[in-house]
């Protein structure tokens, strides 16, 4: 694994650094640079409380998600290896999993409520996109989206935007037991696929 | 909710993985399954990267107190050395494949998450420094041609480490597998040791109930049983 090299998936956000800038800042982080993860952060606060926000929907516990988020990547930045992936990948897994945690272990009877009432609303087919803006990341995300099927793109969907689990995934969209989890990943591969990112080996 | 093994389509929950679309249980058993299946990793990873870039067509500035908050934080807290395996001298061999040995000793006990790709506010205890550091711990050394092999292993935590120095490369095509003897005295598969000279890696199995431990040379990819008689053999004694 030691040739893997993250490729730089496209134009990069206005003024946000490449993914190599971000590597080698977060590598100064690691030493205790504090001026070098200020700029970690300014590069990726935005992705990070919006991908929060989606996911428990609360701002004031979006805004504890992205603060403990960070304060991990301080602490942890010297763990980080730039050979499996890019930083903004590892950062934002990083407030992924804390913010569909946070939603877990919140109290499961209004969790039941929700899922309940997810299962009887309709589901936006436009969750990702109608947040895009005219960016040209945004437009790839969006061109690549539509070349889901209708069921994989809900699956990737409630799974990663919303925090539920696969099997609560397949409840919602009516699909047989175990399935959900191979639409979510055919659908993420086929989003790899569309927008060439990833790694290459 | 399934609970039980699911080794039948492991494989099939890296997508799900990687969107954290997995429950408990299952997020602890992949990640298992992470520590032997190259593909898996390698496909998480990519599909990580993936799945960053639907955040990027979501992103909403937050409040500039956050930023504050967070900056006056981490003055107070002290960011972590890189992962040394204690007992493996990091001169040996690149940083990066012992990062690798410690991340998967990590995955192996299934008390943090895969590091470091994901989170935990665990302190970092690696899977040797915790069953070492366990009440009930037992060690048990031998020799492998020129290799030091020592096993270590917690009943309470009912998990065993292998911790292994100066390791010759197996044949080609062959590999070092790991075996834990049940009770009844059969070998039951318990790993892989990792290529390189040193290596600490988590026994798979029920390992407070175990017999010995063993290493045998087979083929690439493993046996379910034995193929040939064991380079390595240590005993437990309780």
């Amino acid at each position: 694994m030691n040739d893997l090299r993250p490729v730089p998936g496209g134009a990069p956000e206005e003024g946000a650094p490449p993914g190599a800038d971000l590597a080698a800042l977060l590598q100064r982080s690691a030493r205790g640079d504090e001026q070098a993860f200020a700029a970690v952060y300014d590069a990726l606060a935005a992705k990070a409380y919006g991908l929060a926000l989606r996911v428990v929907r609360d701002p004031a516990q979006s805004e504890e998600v992205v603060q403990e988020s960070f304060l991990e990547v301080w602490r942890m930045a010297s763990r980080y290896e730039a050979d499996r992936g890019s930083a903004a990948a590892w950062i934002l897994t990083i407030v992924h999993r804390r913010a569909v945690d946070r939603v877990r272990s919140a109290e499961s009877a209004s969790r039941r409520d929700a899922a309940y009432h997810d299962r009887n609303q309709p589901i936006s087919h436009d969750e990702t996109a109608e947040a895009a803006t005219a960016s040209l990341e945004a437009h790839r995300v969006r061109t690549a989206l539509a070349t889901l099927t209708p069921v994989q793109r809900e699956a990737v969907e409630l799974a990663y935007l919303r925090g539920y689990t696969h099997s609560e995934v397949a409840r919602m969209l009516d699909l047989p037991v175990g399935t959900a989890k191979t639409r979510i990943r055919d659908g993420l591969i086929r989003l790899r696929d569309t927008m060439g990112v990833g790694n290459v080996r | 909710m399934s609970t039980g093994p699911m080794n039948h389509d492991i494989h099939a929950l890296s997508g799900a993985y990687a969107v954290d679309a997995l429950d408990e249980a299952e997020r602890a058993e992949f990640e298992r399954h992470l520590i032997e299946c190259p593909t898996c990793r390698e496909e998480v990873d990519d599909l990580r990267e993936t799945v960053v870039a639907l955040a990027g067509a979501t992103a909403v500035e937050p409040p500039a107190a956050l930023r504050d908050r967070l900056l006056a934080d981490i003055r107070t807290v002290r960011p972590l050395p890189p992962v040394v395996e204690p007992g493996i001298r990091p001169v040996r061999a690149t940083r990066r494949w012992l990062a690798l040995v410690a991340a998967a000793a990590v995955i192996g006990l299934g008390a943090v998450t895969w590091h470091p790709w994901t989170s935990s506010e665990t302190p970092q205890l690696t899977a040797v420094a915790q069953v070492e550091k366990a009440p009930d711990a037992q060690h048990f050394s031998t020799r492998m041609d020129g290799a030091t092999l020592t096993v270590y292993r917690s009943v309470s935590l009912d998990r065993a480490v292998l911790v292994a120095h100066d390791v010759g490369a197996a044949p080609d095509g062959k590999v070092y597998q790991l075996w834990l003897q049940n009770p009844a005295g059969a070998m039951v598969p318990a790993g892989f040791l990792p290529a390189g000279p040193s290596a600490s890696v988590a026994l798979s199995g029920e390992a407070a109930s175990a017999t010995a431990a063993g290493v045998t040379v087979e083929p690439a990819g493993g046996s379910p049983r034995p193929t040939s008689d064991p380079v390595a053999l240590v005993a437990f004694k309780s």
